[in-house]
């Protein structure tokens, strides 16, 4: 009952975004995207003849990427709940249930689980990372993914996750700082507004641990509305 | 010479200091003229270059890629549009030489805004004895007149005169990227990044728009034209390429105002392959018509595709350039390189396509053989007639001794504009601003 339990939770997450570990990796190889497609963008207002060809593909992969982040959002709102009812060992027991899942096993790696959900087994993981590469051979965005797989245990991987949203965190301030020209208002109010988007994500993805609950939908929602404007304007200069 | 599938080349080339690049000094453009007797190069800083075969190397075997100099210009200077408050820079987008039709040769050559047509002669005789002007040149006197005297043509040394003949201005809001004769050798067209205008090679001040997608509203716009020719053999055929991977043929018969295509030309997309940068690498570079006129030659970032005139839904053929650097498409986006535009070239006979990659490499596919070469254009292969060695870019695994990482290679090394020697293997090859010249390795069982 139980483990019937656990796997109708693994099916909704995985169709939902191929895996509720990979999350926030990928979501931080598409938020550095966008921010050094914003910077291009702004760089391209700054010249004084922009190469329109170049200008015009950097705005289409913004708008590809706040489609996505868009489409993403109704799934991420509803996570948080269904995490909330669970508690925290059972949770971790959810991650492992989950790679699994992805690495396409058998049931016997899932019965040995059951008898120790706590723990992992040192040789089933470099299983699941090959499979995960497999997966994506070629994709630059799922890079990051590969290291974190191979980790030896789950509590360095999410010593891992909240490091690299540190650094990533550190890296786009000072990218963004460098480069923002301050006599351009309105994309410095959209580029101070992700930033706060930065930290409520942080911030969210340490609340959901903790069976906090979700920030507001609207607020993405106008951040993307003012996105929409600057990459509008950008475009037609 | 007949085909020769030995890819191996023998080569000669223009070097200039390598240490040193000037931004002036690179070459933006290379182009032979109909017969391959001259080759025009053009750089960032305005100039053309002019290089001539030189006479005696029609007959040799071993020196049949032999050019010199000919003739140097300035076709473009740094401008300024009061009006925007803009620079307009001098950089030659483009050359396309008209077909010869008496004993000068034309061509066309354009920046980003202005298209000039040139002629070049040639001088090698200079009248004397003429008694009815004096040495500046002013009318004499008459009554100081005392006798007829005939002028006599004295022999001089060749000069070559270049000399401005038109300039189309005024006519593109956008930066041209593209000029292209047509076979009427009356009228031309220039592409800009929304339009394509239309002009007769007399006329300077009146152009037609044939092409517009300029949308209402600026902040609808998601594709750009990004590269357009007319078909060698009919008049009324031309094709542009689109930013989105598409091709759209269009015929000046079925209307004046050519924004609705006759013939659409797309690829459906490989899932597997989708990402964020999907559709920056399928933008369209370049795209040449076959000799023949039944094919086109289309680059994107990524590949080279074929395609037949009479078949709309996919490509003929596909070669991959440089597909290993699908996995390192994102921080290609961050160094802007994927937005490089390489060309490519048919060979005389349509049986050889050609263009070029990083780390002053240039691919070869042979169409019927199925076979591709990787070379390099380098200081090392310039001695004249070094043979060339095929290069290969491994991808982990075993590496060979002289093959190259991909983690190696040189992204500022680009070998951006090649040409193709109108009927012989005798291809230009411009390395930011080295030009080289290679031919065919001359088989020594022909002696």
């Amino acid at each position: 009952m139980f483990a019937r339990g656990l796997k109708r939770k693994c099916g909704d997450q995985e169709e939902g975004v191929e895996g509720f570990g990979t999350v926030p990796s990928y979501s931080l190889q598409r938020q550095s995207l966008l921010d050094m497609s914003l910077v291009k963008l702004q760089l391209c207002h700054m010249l004084v003849e922009p190469n329109l060809c170049r200008s015009v593909l950097i705005a289409n992969t913004v708008r590809q990427i706040q489609e996505e982040m868009s489409q993403d959002g109704v799934w991420h709102g509803m996570a948080p709940q269904s995490v909330e009812r669970a508690p925290i060992d059972r949770l971790v027991s959810t991650e492992i249930l989950c790679r699994t899942v992805r690495g396409s096993e058998g049931e016997h790696p899932t019965s040995e689980l059951e008898d120790s959900p706590l723990q992992s087994s040192a040789s089933e993981l470099p299983i699941v990372g090959s499979a995960q590469g497999q997966r994506n051979p070629q994709s630059s965005l799922w890079e990051m993914d590969n290291p974190q797989e191979n980790r030896g245990s789950l509590q360095k991987s999410l010593d891992q996750i909240f490091e690299t949203l540190e650094n990533k965190n550190s890296s786009s301030v000072e990218e963004l700082f460098s480069d923002v020209d301050s006599s351009y208002y309105d994309l410095d109010t959209v580029l101070t507004g992700m930033m706060t988007g930065t930290k409520s994500s942080l911030c969210n993805g340490l609340e959901s641990f903790t069976a906090a609950a979700p920030p507001p939908s609207s607020t993405c929602k106008s951040d993307l509305a003012e996105l929409d404007h600057v990459v509008e304007i950008l475009v037609e200069t | 010479m007949g085909e020769d599938t030995d890819t191996r080349k023998i080569n000669h080339s223009f070097l200039r200091d390598h240490s040193y690049v000037t931004e002036a000094d690179v070459i933006s453009t290379v182009e032979f003229n109909h017969t391959g007797e001259l080759l025009a190069t053009g750089d960032k800083g305005g100039r053309v270059v002019i290089f001539q075969r030189e006479p005696e190397s029609k007959n040799a075997p071993h020196s049949q890629g032999e050019y010199d100099v000919y003739s140097t210009f300035q076709s473009h200077e740094p401008e300024f549009d009061y009006l925007k408050s803009l620079e307009i820079e001098e950089k030659i987008n483009k050359i396309k030489w008209l077909p010869q039709q008496n004993a000068a040769h034309s061509l066309l050559s354009t920046n980003d805004k202005t298209i000039k047509l040139w002629k070049i002669t040639e001088r090698d005789k200079r009248p004397e004895g003429y008694n009815l002007k004096d040495e500046e040149g002013k009318l004499k006197d008459l009554s100081t007149v005392t006798s007829l005297q005939v002028p006599v043509l004295k022999p001089m040394d060749l000069m070559v005169e270049v000399s401005p003949r038109r300039i189309f201005a005024n006519g593109h809001t956008y930066h041209i990227n593209s000029i292209s004769v047509n076979s009427d050798c009356e009228t031309y067209m220039s592409a800009d990044d929304l339009r394509i205008n239309l002009w007769h090679l007399a006329i300077t001040d009146r152009s037609f728009n044939i092409v517009d997608i300029k949308p209402a509203n600026m902040e609808d716009l998601t594709e750009v034209i990004t590269a357009s020719e007319f078909h060698p053999h009919h008049c009324n055929l031309f094709v542009y390429s689109s930013s989105k991977g598409s091709l759209r043929l269009c015929d000046m018969r079925a209307a004046a105002l050519c924004d609705k295509h006759s013939k659409l030309f797309e690829e459906p997309e490989d899932p597997s392959n989708r990402s964020f940068f999907s559709e920056i690498i399928s933008s369209v570079s370049d795209v040449k018509f076959s000799h023949s006129g039944r094919y086109m030659l289309t680059r994107d970032y990524l590949t080279v595709k074929v395609w037949d005139l009479n078949m709309e839904a996919r490509p003929i053929e596909t070669y991959q350039v440089h597909d290993y650097l699908r996995s390192k498409l994102c921080s290609l986006y961050e160094s802007d390189c994927i937005f490089d535009k390489f060309e490519c070239a048919w060979n005389g006979s349509d049986s050889v396509i050609m263009t070029g990659a990083y780390n002053n490499f240039f691919r070869m596919f042979d169409r019927n053989t199925k076979r591709d070469v990787t070379l390099e254009a380098s200081r090392e292969s310039s001695k004249p007639r070094a043979v060339l060695k095929p290069r290969r870019v491994c991808v982990g695994g075993k590496r060979r001794r002289d093959d190259i990482s991909v983690d190696s290679l040189d992204f500022t090394k680009k070998i951006l504009h090649t040409a193709w020697h109108p009927a012989e293997n005798i291809i230009a090859i411009a390395a930011t601003n080295n030009l080289y010249i290679f031919q065919d390795k001359v088989n020594s069982d022909m002696h």
